[in-house]
């Protein structure tokens, strides 16, 4: 099962933090400092996996964002990889603001979820990252993979008052 | 205050919190929020609760109402949102007051495809939360045919729900194997035209697939011949599938194909019953191995260790044995290397032993330090399960201390001191080893320690050579006396007082040592003690009862070597590697230097038989803890370590019964 997700940039702000398992608010603080402390120091000839504490973490760096799942000894390596894909797809939808403006998004309708995004638009829609999250993944396992169906339920409660 | 007001500033104290700063306030009106009628507003009160508020708090009482209500309620979104929020933050009081409302709406025909996916996860939140508090047996059914629905989400997060149900008691649900099996089938098989929803970069449903061979896994294999038929294709067409080129240079395509064949590795090995498919899926391991992505080889290093020691793929695995020599020495990331040394450990066996052994050796010796320790408790046990004669395996012991003495963890040279004390053929060559090795000008101090026992034990064998008469293997010793921490030292004691008995003619020369003030008068107690002791001994004691006393220790019963325990430790993920080690049928190792080696080494007193009787290696285990028949434990189970009882966990040793027996090596 899935422990937890972070996403962190390089800097080691945490940008999203969703918890599978129960942990302290300390020991939340310290993972996130080690979490961000492991995978910052990896480069491309390294692999995508990394073990932590007795689970091992799957992570991909998107721009100056590392999206990072951390996940039990036993699990699909590349599934949790290509899901982590998977979600950054709808997820980039949604916070492309977040990211590096420069990077050139081939093939990505940005305002799809975001008609005329602007900066407050995006200070008051960060509970939406949330509502994404749960759609793919809940309870510590996946839980919707088709983007299409995630992307219409999003529109869909959008629309509601 | 409005609700459109109350949710504007309920959701700025989260912005707040999520920033980073504590919030005090504000908890009763989020809770407020969750009655609303409107949508945005409970959707900011969920939020509220299940970041802020989690489920031990005073206003749980009405948190659990608002869910009770929210799910009882026929609108599908605000069942949806409170079972978000049960799965979020569930907690055992709240699976026992919510755990029966969750399963009717799985069962239910009205309930919308969402509400049965998150209904499906938010009851696998509350099994293992709270198991005892969850009763399914009348939806049990229901839940198998949820396998069978239209909608793959659907689908997807039932079969997280059954890999629960599975764990926890996998003969009532083996009714989900048939259906199962139909509907991985029916995936793997079809077009991509066909899943337009669900395929990704050109891979049908890549991620059901992957879970259904995990629910699989749960099970043993199906006894019904059409069911293990349709499985056998299917598995077969994910091999063809991998071995097609790819649709799509994207690494997203390879790596999603990749994923399902990697799951089928694991499910072709937990079945383990058609060997065409577990040689397939060996060489098209093998052809990974050089793959341009470094995941792929590290992912397929770790798939061919779990083939290694199976019956069927032995060769096929060994085949590759240069290619991963090669990749041990090159690969940049240390985890690949570590799977390398993994894989090589998996696949070691009497023919190539000493050629794994030796490259392992030299890679000891640059590998990181962090690895040290796993590395040579592995050669450790490498070494002993197939030596060729006893003599190579002492020398790789020494080696191991010389060039990492200080990874070397007790059990490795207590072991070494067992196998020379139980092997009379070695104890001659141990004693000149050890006797060469202590003269080298810096020495590790476990050198000194293995050293100082072996001499102390078998030093009259060495004695006759003027090169290492008494005297000298006595300076040689003490020369080092000083530089020892104060256990080696009590250790070197124990030795001293043994040369009294083996050496009468330098009695003197140790007295004198034993009585002088460094020694009497030690502050550490232990030391002070034993040369107090020993000197009364040498001087009270007629020669006989010396005799008697410092009598060679006798040979150690065979039972499970300490280092597997201590590898378990270490390295928890190479479990499963011993765990196939062991179940594989124990191979008799030839010992040829003496003719055969007899289970019971008998030279004094043999206490107990060995349990396993035709084989003579040290490491096997008794056949019945590990039972690979049976639906196998979860990977990752320390606790099986503690089915390997160790005699020499501690450090004092029990031989069969002796007088005074000198039974802390420390």
């Amino acid at each position: 099962m899935i422990r937890f997700i972070l996403i962190q940039n390089r800097a080691g702000k945490t940008r999203l933090a969703k918890w599978y398992m129960h942990f302290e608010d300390d020991e939340k603080q310290k993972l996130i400092e080690e979490v961000h402390a492991i995978v910052t120091v990896r480069d491309s000839k390294h692999t995508n996996f990394v073990a932590f504490r007795n689970f091992k973490i799957v992570y991909r760096r998107y721009a100056g964002l590392f999206f990072c799942i951390c996940v039990d000894l036993d699990d699909n390596n590349l599934a949790y990889l290509e899901a982590i894909h998977n979600f950054v797809e709808v997820y980039m939808v949604c916070q492309c603001i977040f990211l590096s403006p420069s990077h050139n998004y081939p093939g990505q309708v940005l305002n799809e979820f975001f008609h005329n995004v602007c900066e407050l638009d995006l200070v008051f829609n960060f509970y939406k990252v949330y509502a994404v999250v749960d759609e793919m993944f809940l309870a510590g396992e996946i839980r919707e993979t088709s983007q299409s169906k995630v992307l219409t339920q999003l529109n869909y409660l959008n629309t509601l008052d | 205050m409005d609700g459109y007001q109350k949710k504007k500033y309920v959701s700025k104290l989260i912005f707040i919190f999520l920033l980073g700063n504590d919030i005090d306030f504000g908890h009763q009106e989020a809770v407020n929020l969750l009655s609303s009628v409107h949508f945005s507003e409970k959707q900011i009160g969920y939020l509220f609760v299940s970041v802020l508020i989690g489920s031990a708090h005073d206003l749980s009482q009405l948190i659990v109402q608002a869910i009770r209500h929210d799910i009882e309620s026929r609108n599908p979104i605000f069942n949806m949102l409170a079972m978000q929020c049960v799965a979020n933050i569930a907690s055992k009081d709240m699976a026992e007051l919510i755990g029966k409302d969750i399963p009717p709406l799985l069962s239910s025909s009205e309930s919308t495809p969402g509400v049965k996916q998150t209904a499906c996860l938010c009851l696998l939140k509350l099994l293992r939360v709270n198991p005892k508090a969850i009763s399914i047996d009348q939806h049990a059914l229901r839940i198998v045919q949820l396998l069978n629905d239209r909608h793959l989400g659907v689908v997807t997060s039932a079969c997280s729900l059954l890999e629960e149900l599975a764990h926890i008691n996998s003969m009532g649900f083996s009714d989900c194997v048939p259906v199962a099996v139909t509907r991985l089938s029916r995936i793997v098989t079809s077009s991509h035209a066909d899943l337009h929803d669900y395929t990704y970069y050109f891979v049908a449903a890549p991620w059901l697939s992957v879970k259904i061979m995990r629910l699989l896994q749960c099970f043993p294999i199906p006894d019904d011949a059409i069911v293990r038929s349709r499985l056998s294709e299917a598995l077969d067409a994910i091999l063809n599938r991998a071995q097609e080129p790819g649709k799509s240079k994207k690494i997203q395509h390879s790596n999603a194909k990749n994923a399902v064949l990697f799951e089928a590795v694991n499910l072709i090995i937990h079945f383990e019953g058609d060997p065409s498919l577990q040689v397939r899926a060996c060489n098209l391991l093998g052809t990974y191995l050089t793959n341009k992505e470094t995941n792929m080889r590290y992912l397929s290093l770790e798939s061919m260790s779990k083939l290694a020691t199976s019956m069927t793929t032995r060769d096929a695995v060994r085949k590759h044995q240069d290619t991963v020599l090669k990749a041990l020495q090159s690969e940049r990331d240390v985890s690949v290397r570590m799977r390398a040394i993994d894989l090589l450990y998996a696949m070691c066996d009497h023919t190539n032993a000493k050629t794994i052994v030796e490259e392992l050796m030299s890679y000891l010796q640059k590998a990181d330090y962090g690895i040290r320790e796993t590395l040579v408790l592995k050669i450790a046990i490498l070494a002993e399960k197939f030596a060729l004669d006893y003599a190579w395996y002492v020398d790789i012991i020494l080696n191991l201390i010389r060039y990492a003495g200080d990874y070397v963890s007790e059990e490795v040279w207590y072991r070494v001191i067992q196998i020379v004390i139980n092997r009379q053929e070695v104890q001659g060559y141990a004693a000149k080893t050890c006797f060469e090795a202590l003269q080298a000008p810096a020495c590790h101090e476990n050198m000194i320690k293995v050293g100082g026992y072996i001499m102390g034990e078998f030093g009259n064998l060495i004695a006759g050579d003027p090169q290492s008469g008494p005297m000298v293997q006595f300076q040689l010793l003490h020369s080092k006396f000083h530089l020892c921490s104060a256990t080696t030292r009590a250790l070197l004691l124990s030795v001293y007082i043994k040369f009294v008995n083996l050496f009468p003619e330098i009695k003197p020369h140790i007295q004198q040592v034993l009585q002088s003030d460094h020694q009497a008068r030690n502050p550490d107690q232990e030391l002070q003690q034993r040369s107090i002791e020993y000197l009364k001994l040498s001087n009270i004691a007629s020669t006989d009862t010396l005799a008697t006393v410092l009598e060679e220790m006798p040979p150690f019963p065979e039972k499970e070597s300490s280092l597997l325990s201590k590898l378990y430790q270490t390295a928890p993920w190479t479990a499963k590697l011993h765990l196939d080690k062991a179940a594989a049928p124990a191979k008799p190792v030839e010992l040829t230097v003496s003719g055969t080696v007899t289970p019971s080494v008998a030279n004094g007193p043999s206490p107990q038989k060995p349990q396993t009787t035709p084989t003579t290696s040290l490491i096997d285990t008794t056949p019945a803890p590990v039972a690979a028949a049976q639906p196998p434990p979860p990977p990752t189970d320390p606790n099986t370590a503690s089915l390997l009882v160790d005699v020499f966990a501690t450090p004092s040793l029990q031989p069969a019964p002796h007088p005074l027996s000198l039974s802390s090596l420390l």
